[in-house]
């Protein structure tokens, strides 16, 4: 059993977009304010901080969630993926290139929670069907596009993906 | 040039600030983390309106972790968005006026600890009567929100006639009268505003922020702190969203630069969602009364506006969102007689401004479902109603406004074409239906908020030997895609890649002066600076290539980073190369370039606002499903075509146009400022009834239709390569499509926005029990209104002047009721 | 941003060691996914001084099969969706599993979460700072009820999707405390108080939830809402029915969520449906019986007039799904989506 007092500082191990990462904090912290203030990766952003809005999505053991609503306590020993850790060096992932090229990023605010969620969509559904897009995004709340942009992105992306993809990905 | 296809402009090209945003790297104003940085967190009333009988600090100031705490006292200089609203203060001094309105800004290690002290702060507050509503607002002369304004607690009185409106009535075959009501809502960017300010190594004041408007900005805070201008740098960050949200200088801003003045450190703010929600400045709720004359064909003859708007608890833009509803009536349909009255009264509620459309929507709602009506009454189409009745390029319009291309008589004829409007409107069966609408909208104001004669847009470039160019412009990034117009305006005159050019903007160090992110200004404005500046930059450039290479000037072309003789295309030099060569021969390379809007034939007073250097237009149909039985509305699908000019970067532009198709069904559906007042006899609370993006309703993926968008392009002189705005515009006529679509679909007329199952469904009893079927305001108030300014249209010799502006500018006592 | 209070955390292994530790720090309160807790905690609407993390419990994971199915309280509302069990044979708590909240919230909350989900009222889904603007309530840091002002119990919002599904399953729910374990059915996991909604003790844990055999039975859920997602039901309608061969009516549960603040049965409505086919007649008679039980406030979105009223429509809308009618337009358009989707 873990146990922390509020008093405490926490010392977490976990692994950050494919690093090692120990870093301290203090216990009342959500996975959002750790990864924001305490680890520099102000790339996840927040609207809402109550789980109303998808701007703070992250992958936590490739599975999409809330970072405002994670205590960063929770992800000792996990695996977290945040927009920096999508690009491969610097060549952007198609999910990136598409938002960028088609319209999908306006004030680009959302656009980390939308990529992040998007990401994890393609795991499960490498083919997805525009209203099947809507679906896996109707979390993130986007004040610019109209989304239009933004399914036309994931769509786009997703062909390259299946492109690309070296051998058929494995059922997971 | 001209004839040469343009290797920029038009084609849809990934946006200069895309990739930063796709990677995360786009640094925003609460991305930033200096050292030493502190944090701030306001106190903000917990009553609606009271006197401040006093503060006590010192807990909160003894707090461990506590820097400073300041209040009302420490910054007692007032300030506001327009000169004749100088009404805010940074920290209420002695007045709140609304549950939000800030008292005291604590400064701390940690936003924790600045929470915690905020709660250790002791404020007595003396309550003083709420002015909940309009209706409050026009019966309580006392107490007073404001000591200024014209009188109680009305802020502004508008009344301006163009023509006798009386005769002009009498000679219509019909008279049409209708009220609305356009409920309040606000603009909900993603970002929660945040601001940093520090001062830099030399002592001066940095303030970074997600503002729209970093020139007023820097305005006020010139103001408010007291210090010059010359001594102050405001750095707009890129904005996650403004929608006219971040257009005002705002409390937190001006409280956070003081506090960094008296540290000496680095301190920032970040305002919570709800926070947002107080800062408001989002569209007015409006009620308003319409009276149109018309002859059987549908011509009009008259129309007669009367609007009251809610402003909420302080000025603001208010006194121009006031005109606003009464402006832009003309430019879309021919309105040979005109009048327009206007009324804004204080309320004790967070206060209303710009948003999207500005001061626009409201009236464009009411004028369109009353043309639906029209329409129907004379047998006519509704699309054929508004062919026969559209305004003409280069008319000069009643009031005075000066349209100059239309592109509306095609944007409507594609979406009837694209909707099959003709063949299945009022023919699709109960519970489906089609709406049309229109509207138009400014490509940029016309007159600066402040009266001065200078440019409202200028652009600097920097070249140099490494062929690289710079482009500097005060205009800010807020998503719209301002960095991409100037860069994209740049490159094409230069005959180089969008990529060889740098934007700096938003800085009021390094760029010169946009006036900012408001009214649609900036790709006209902006652009034809950055043109101007580029073509400038590019005859510095010919003369030392003509030189070089022995080719008269006027025959070099610039192209695929070359400089070359358009007789001999192999006689050239690289762009580098030709930078390079005009360094040598003149020194370094510069150019500026300005935009000045050309002067408004408008001379009264109030005619200042309205006037656009040129006008954008929509066409809209809206296709909806109503359930008869719950009254549950679905928008399958929305057709849209607007009137660009010239599309820039086509991607952006559709992005601009869907986006306000989206926030426009926001508006139409669901979106709502909304407040609840507490039982008056036992409370005085009057709060915002759910400052959260749960219950501040907005469209979800699952909740947008496919938009089909055309984009009507037809080359405007006006504007940058012909350009017109898209930011703005396409939002107008969606609300109106949809309620004109609902009364196709179920027979109600809903007067109201938003649209709402429970008024339909309460529209569909009456009409079931034989009356109309009809959702909205009963009635428009009685409102003592002011001796209207008496403009004479131009078609009846008027020069744009009042013939009694002299006699208005006096005391009358034809103004406002006194006690 | 808005911050967590402080609080001491406890992550356990076990269940038993989950239930000492709620023995031995009285306020303690139990943290699954967090996505009722958290945002309550950020708006002060609870402080406790400790957490009890459940998401190292393993056992609450177990998913157990035979006649009856049962569900560990701790399985996301993901896996409960990615089952395809749960998809052929408990339609409702399919359907209503479907559409709670958000995917992202589908993935980190859990099914014992959505079941002791607080309930919800516009005047206490608020921050502190909103809650002393209007002198706050009697479910938090004040006295009045000020949805209804005579009223001497606080009138918060039952708004958990899947109890009206389970309970019209059949469910029953297992809680366990330092003290014994006890079993009850579902419908008596509530009360008809916003403030005391659960019957559950502090110091218990609702472990797991078992349904009966759904052999025989078919059973649908209906939300209403604003918009497509994130919203919280202003309305949910659960029916199951148990149908003979013939299409006779033998056993029928009709179960409204978000109109009170515990899931109503609607015993006449149910009963009104025995021994005959799903008739129009008897749909009709059914959505009439269920709709005077429905007590809306105005304290959630939309007119509580109106919500009253197209409580008739979605009991009918249940009702016909049950008899085969093809329903899925009308779904479409309340759902703006088809429940088919996929679940991280």
């Amino acid at each position: 059993m873990t146990e922390w007092s509020a008093a405490d500082r926490v010392l977490l191990h976990l692994s950050v977009n494919g690093e090692p990462v120990s870093v301290a904090f203090a216990p009342n912290k959500t996975l959002l304010e750790v990864l924001r203030e305490d680890l520099q990766l102000t790339g996840t952003k927040h609207g809402c901080e109550l789980g109303e809005c998808g701007a703070c999505a992250v992958l936590v053991d490739d599975v999409p969630v809330l970072s405002c609503l994670t205590l960063g306590l929770a992800c000792e020993g996990k695996s977290v993926r945040t927009i920096e850790g999508v690009a491969e060096g610097s060549r952007l992932h198609p999910l990136q290139a598409a938002f960028a090229d088609l319209g999908g990023s306006q004030c680009g605010y959302c656009t980390s929670g939308m990529i992040l969620t998007a990401l994890a969509l393609f795991e499960h559904n490498p083919s997805p069907t525009r209203d099947e897009i809507r679906e896996a995004l109707s979390g993130n709340i986007c004040r610019c596009t109209g989304y239009q942009q933004i399914v036309d992105a994931v769509e786009a992306a997703s062909a390259i993906v299946r492109q690309n993809a070296p051998t058929p990905s494995p059922a997971r | 040039m001209n004839e040469r296809t343009h290797s920029v402009i038009g084609l849809p090209r990934r946006r200069v600030d895309g990739r930063a945003k796709a990677t995360g790297q786009t640094r925003y104003a609460d991305d930033i983390v200096m050292p030493r940085m502190l944090f701030a967190k306001l106190l903000r009333s917990p009553l609606p309106h009271a006197r401040i009988v006093s503060i006590e600090t010192s807990r909160a100031e003894s707090h461990g972790g506590v820097h400073l705490v300041l209040t009302g006292r420490d910054l007692p200089i007032s300030y506001g968005i327009l000169p004749v609203s100088q009404d805010e203060h940074a920290l209420c001094p002695d007045t709140v006026r609304f549950v939000g309105d800030p008292v005291a800004l604590v400064v701390a290690r940690d936003e924790a600890t600045a929470s915690d002290a905020c709660e250790l702060i002791d404020v007595r507050y003396e309550p003083r009567r709420t002015i909940a509503d309009p209706e409050d607002a026009l019966a309580i002369e006392e107490p007073r929100i404001h000591a200024y304004g014209e009188h109680g607690n009305v802020h502004k009185l508008a009344a301006m006639q163009f023509g006798d409106i009386d005769a002009a009535m009498a000679d219509a075959d019909e008279v049409f009268e209708d009220v609305f009501f356009y409920e309040g809502n606000t603009h909900l960017a993603l970002e929660q505003h945040a601001t940093v300010a520090w001062l830099d190594g030399d002592g001066k004041l940095v303030v970074c922020s997600s503002t729209q408007t970093p020139h007023y900005l820097h305005r006020a805070l010139a103001k408010a702190l007291a210090i010059p201008a010359q001594h102050i740098r405001v750095i707009a960050a890129p904005n996650g969203g403004g929608f006219g949200g971040k257009s005002d200088p705002f409390n937190h801003e001006i409280a956070v630069a003081k506090a960094a003045l008296v540290l000496d450190r680095p301190v920032k703010i970040t305002l919570t969602r709800e926070e947002v929600f107080y800062c408001h400045r989002g569209r007015h709720p409006v009620l308003m009364k319409f009276r149109t004359g018309v002859k059987r064909d549908g011509t009009i003859t008259a129309v007669d506006l009367q609007t009251l708007l809610d402003g909420g608890a302080y000025g603001s833009y208010g006194v121009a969102s006031t005109f606003y509803t009464g402006a832009l009536q003309t430019v879309t349909y021919h309105v040979p007689t005109y009048r327009f009255r206007g009324c804004r009264v204080f309320t004790n509620k967070a206060p209303c401004g710009p948003k999207r459309g500005h001061g626009t929507p409201q009236s464009r709602f009411g004028q369109e479902v009353q043309l639906d009506k029209i329409a129907e009454r004379l047998r006519l189409n509704p699309a054929e109603l508004r062919l026969r009745i559209l305004e003409h390029p280069d008319a000069l319009t009643a009031n005075f406004l000066r349209v100059r291309t239309i592109g509306l008589a095609e944007c409507i004829r594609r979406v009837v074409a694209a909707s099959e409007f003709d063949t299945r409107h009022r023919r699709m069966g109960r519970g489906r239906g089609l709406g049309l609408a229109c509207s138009s909208y400014l490509s940029g104001a016309g007159l600066p908020i402040y009266w001065n004669e200078m440019p409202h847009s200028s652009v600097q470039l920097k070249l140099d030997r490494s062929g690289g160019v710079t482009a500097f412009c005060g205009a800010s990034e807020i998503g719209q895609g301002s960095d991409d117009v100037l860069v994209a305006c740049v490159a094409e005159v230069l005959g180089i890649e969008p990529f060889d050019v740098r934007a700096v903007t938003g800085d009021t160090d390094l760029t010169p002066v946009d006036l900012g992110s408001y009214s649609s200004r900036v790709t006209l404005m902006m652009g034809n600076a950055a043109i101007q500046a580029a073509e400038r930059a590019r005859d510095i450039l010919a003369a030392a290539v003509s030189r070089k290479l022995d080719v008269p000037a006027s025959r070099l072309v610039f192209a695929e980073r070359r400089v070359f003789d358009s007789e001999n295309p192999d006689q050239g030099m690289t762009f580098r190369d030709a930078v390079c060569a005009a360094e040598a021969m003149s020194g370094a390379v510069g150019s500026v370039g300005s935009y000045t809007p050309p002067k408004s034939e408008a001379r009264f007073k109030g005619g200042g606002v309205g006037p656009s250097p040129t006008y954008s237009y929509t066409a809209a149909v809206v296709e909806v499903e109503v359930d008869e039985s719950t009254g549950w509305i679905s928008v399958p699908r929305v057709w849209v075509a607007h009137d660009i000019g010239r599309a820039l970067n086509p991607v952006l532009a559709r992005g601009q146009v869907e986006g306000s198709v989206y926030m426009a069904l926001g508006e139409a559906l669901m979106e709502e400022q909304a407040y609840r007042r507490l039982p008056p006899r036992l409370s005085n609370a009057l709060v915002h009834k759910f400052p959260s993006m749960l219950e501040y309703k907005s469209l979800t993926s699952l909740d947008m239709p496919e938009v089909f968008t055309e984009l009507v392009e037809d080359p405007d002189p006006a504007g940058p390569f012909g350009a017109k705005e898209v930011g703005q515009g396409p939002l107008l006529p969606i609300m109106p499509a949809v309620a004109n679509a609902v009364y196709d679909a179920v027979g109600v007329r809903v007067h109201e926005v938003p649209i709402t199952p429970e008024k339909i469904v309460k529209a569909l009893a009456e009409l079931a029990g034989g009356k109309p079927g009809y959702v909205g305001p009963a009635s428009f108030p009685d409102i003592a209104w002011p001796e209207a300014l008496m403009v004479p249209p131009p078609w009846e010799g008027g020069t744009g002047q009042a013939t009694n502006q002299r006699q208005r500018e006096k005391p009358s006592g034809a103004g406002a009721p006194r006690r | 941003m808005i911050r967590l209070p402080a609080f001491d955390y406890y992550a356990p292994r076990t269940i038993t060691e989950s239930v000492d530790l709620l023995a031995a720090h009285p306020g303690a309160m139990l943290l699954a996914g967090g996505t009722d807790l958290v945002p309550n905690m950020k708006r002060r609407q609870q402080t406790p001084p400790a957490l009890v993390s459940l998401a190292g419990v393993a056992e609450l994971k177990h998913r157990s099969f035979g006649g009856t199915h049962g569900f560990g309280a701790g399985l996301t509302l993901s896996e409960i969706l990615r089952d395809d069990a749960v998809r052929r044979e408990c339609g409702a708590l399919y359907e209503a599993a479907a559409q709670v909240a958000t995917p992202h919230l589908r993935a980190m909350g859990t099914l014992g979460g959505n079941l002791c989900l607080d309930t919800r009222c516009n005047y206490y889904d608020q921050s502190y700072e909103w809650r002393k603007a209007i002198d706050f309530c009697m479910k938090k840091d004040g006295e009045r009820c000020w949805v209804a002002l005579s009223s001497p119990t606080c009138l918060a919002v039952s708004s958990t999707d899947t109890a009206p599904a389970l309970i019209a399953l059949g469910a029953h729910v297992v809680l366990v405390s330092a003290a014994g374990t006890r079993t009850l059915s579902l419908a008596d996991l509530y009360a008809n108080d916003g403030m005391q909604y659960l019957t559950r003790r502090s110091d218990e844990i609702l472990t797991r939830v078992d349904l009966p055999d759904q052999a025989g039975w078919r059973s649908t859920y209906w939300k209403l809402r604003r918009r497509g997602s994130f919203d919280f039901p202003v309305l949910g309608v659960a029916a199951a029915v148990k149908l003979s061969a013939d299409g006779t009516i033998e056993d029928a549960r009709i179960v409204l969520g978000a109109v009170a603040s515990r899931p109503l049965v609607s015993e006449r409505a149910s009963r009104a449906l025995l021994g005959g086919p799903l008739s129009d007649e008897a749909i009709a008679r059914a959505a009439d019986l269920a709709f005077a039980i429905a007590k809306p406030m105005d304290n959630t979105d939309f007119a509580l007039v109106w919500r009253k009223r197209v409580t008739r429509d979605f009991v009918a809308y249940a009702l016909r799904q049950l008899r085969g009618d093809d329903m899925r337009a009308v779904r479409r358009q309340l759902t703006r989506r088809s429940l088919a989707g996929l679940h991280y």
